[in-house]
């Protein structure tokens, strides 16, 4: 007989999953924004955050009712205390993509600085990171999700790349690049943050799925 | 150390295998929690620690049971010293229908050869202060125990026992007919008591052992099937059983 608990925990896990895919879209659409310097298409993604801030606030209600309701030991424990760690990372990964968007619309009425090149390679490593973390989730797939930690380290070090060369090539050549050398960059470093947050929601997949908990103690990942 | 370590323990009640190869240890000045569903031996374990399963007809033993290295299951063993040495706290308080002082004293005029008045008087105060009962006691030492309430009942209990300087409590769903403000009492006493004893409590309340205890063991149709650090079985259990168990799953 299924148990009106488990009916809860699996509204919570659809509202987690759906958390996933409009943050994912968020991303997804202020890249597309940066390349067609699409301007309705960032203003879009900055309209759409208050939605998954609703969601944030309605997850977080449901998981502390649900840990207060029914006191949850185990697998249920770690499962709803990681909801509302991986909430919150999703919801300051859509905060990010709505950062990019900004900084698309300062972009979109100025001329182009250079042809865009390592950023759309970090933001596709920044894409396959959060669909991998959340499929991992769903599917509660250790593997996917050491593989996404592992991910991480290739986003820093694009990240340095895209900023080296803003600083030496442009900043440092012609000061008056500055504002959309350092509108770039910040998009790079904006994309570096979703892959740290995205690494966050695999530790605690791992955690979750596992009871071992790898976050701060790489070494642990076997 | 292990106060008490039990080795390969079987019990059976006539034709009914109660407990199956039980291996445990219980640790000194820790509270450990015996859980699991009705009828899966956890009272059995616990009374096997003070023989009090002996009581029963056809009861049968066979494995060790060792408290401070001495088994307990050998025709030699003292039942008188094993005793005064593991106390009982049973579901229901039962004072003896005696007053407050003579509950107390009751043990050490059995155990003790001579106890003089004043020490008497002084085992008295030392056992309700252990129990935080004097202040509210100490006038009505020579009134009778029935007419406390339940959760002083039970604390009186716990006195009783103190008084005759055990080292192991036993308790049997020591809260189970306290309201929750006395519950919580009563297990900030068991927190307190623990410096100086080793408690073991059986609890059909997942939520009081998790609170409680240090370290927790899950027992099914007689087996122990899991046992550790409280923190471990109720975050991360290794047994699906346990798991199934302490989330509500079971049966």
């Amino acid at each position: 007989m299924e148990r009106h608990f488990d009916e809860e925990l699996e509204t919570l896990y659809k509202d987690i999953l759906k958390m996933g895919v409009m943050a994912q879209e968020a991303i997804f659409k202020s890249i597309e924004a940066l390349k067609n310097r699409d301007k309705h298409g960032a203003q879009e993604v900055i309209n759409t955050d208050s939605k998954i801030d609703n969601l944030e606030l309605l997850i977080d209600e449901k998981c502390i009712d649900l840990i207060a309701r029914h006191q949850p030991m185990a697998k249920d424990l770690r499962f709803i205390t990681t909801g509302m760690k991986i909430n919150a990372e999703l919801e300051r990964i859509a905060d990010l993509a709505v950062d990019i968007s900004q900084r698309v619309l300062e972009l979109v009425d100025k001329p182009i600085l250079k042809p865009l090149i390592d950023i759309p390679k970090l933001s596709v490593i920044a894409q396959n990171m959060v669909h991998d973390a959340i499929d991992a989730f769903v599917k509660k797939d250790v593997d996917l999700a050491k593989k996404v930690v592992l991910s991480d380290s290739e986003a820093d070090k694009l990240r340095d790349l895209v900023q080296d060369e803003l600083i030496n090539d442009y900043m440092a050549k012609d000061p008056s690049t500055a504002p959309r050398a350092v509108a770039l960059l910040l998009i790079a470093r904006h994309l570096e943050r979703i892959c740290d947050h995205t690494t966050n929601i695999a530790e605690d997949v791992i955690y979750m799925v596992q009871g071992k908990v790898i976050k701060h103690h790489l070494e642990k990942l076997d | 150390m292990a106060k008490i370590l039990t080795k390969n323990l079987n019990l059976w009640y006539s034709g009914f295998h109660a407990l199956k190869g039980v291996n445990s240890s219980f640790e000194a000045n820790r509270i450990t929690a015996i859980i699991g569903p009705s009828g899966c031996g956890k009272s059995t374990l616990l009374r096997v620690f003070n023989r009090m399963n002996d009581l029963i007809d056809g009861v049968r033993m066979e494995g060790e049971v060792l408290i401070d290295d001495t088994n307990m299951l050998s025709p030699q063993a003292d039942l008188v010293v094993l005793r005064k040495k593991v106390g009982m706290v049973f579901q229901r308080p039962n004072p003896f229908p005696l007053s407050i002082y003579e509950n107390i004293v009751f043990g050490q005029k059995i155990h003790a050869q001579r106890v003089s008045r004043d020490q008497l008087d002084e085992i008295v105060e030392t056992s309700l202060k252990s129990v935080l009962l004097w202040d509210e006691l100490k006038d009505k030492l020579n009134e009778s125990a029935l007419r406390l309430s339940l959760e002083q009942k039970q604390r009186l209990c716990i006195a009783r026992l103190i008084a005759v300087k055990p080292d192991v409590l036993l308790m049997d769903e020591p809260c189970s007919t306290l309201d929750p403000q006395a519950t919580s009492r009563v297990e900030e006493l068991m927190r307190e008591l623990k410096n100086k004893y080793t408690i073991i409590i059986v609890t059909h309340n997942m939520q009081q052992a998790a609170r409680v205890s240090d370290d927790t063991g899950f027992m099914l149709l007689g087996e122990l099937i899991e046992f550790g650090r409280t923190q471990e079985i109720f975050t991360v259990p290794r047994d699906k059983r346990t798991e199934d168990y302490i989330t509500g799953r079971y049966g």
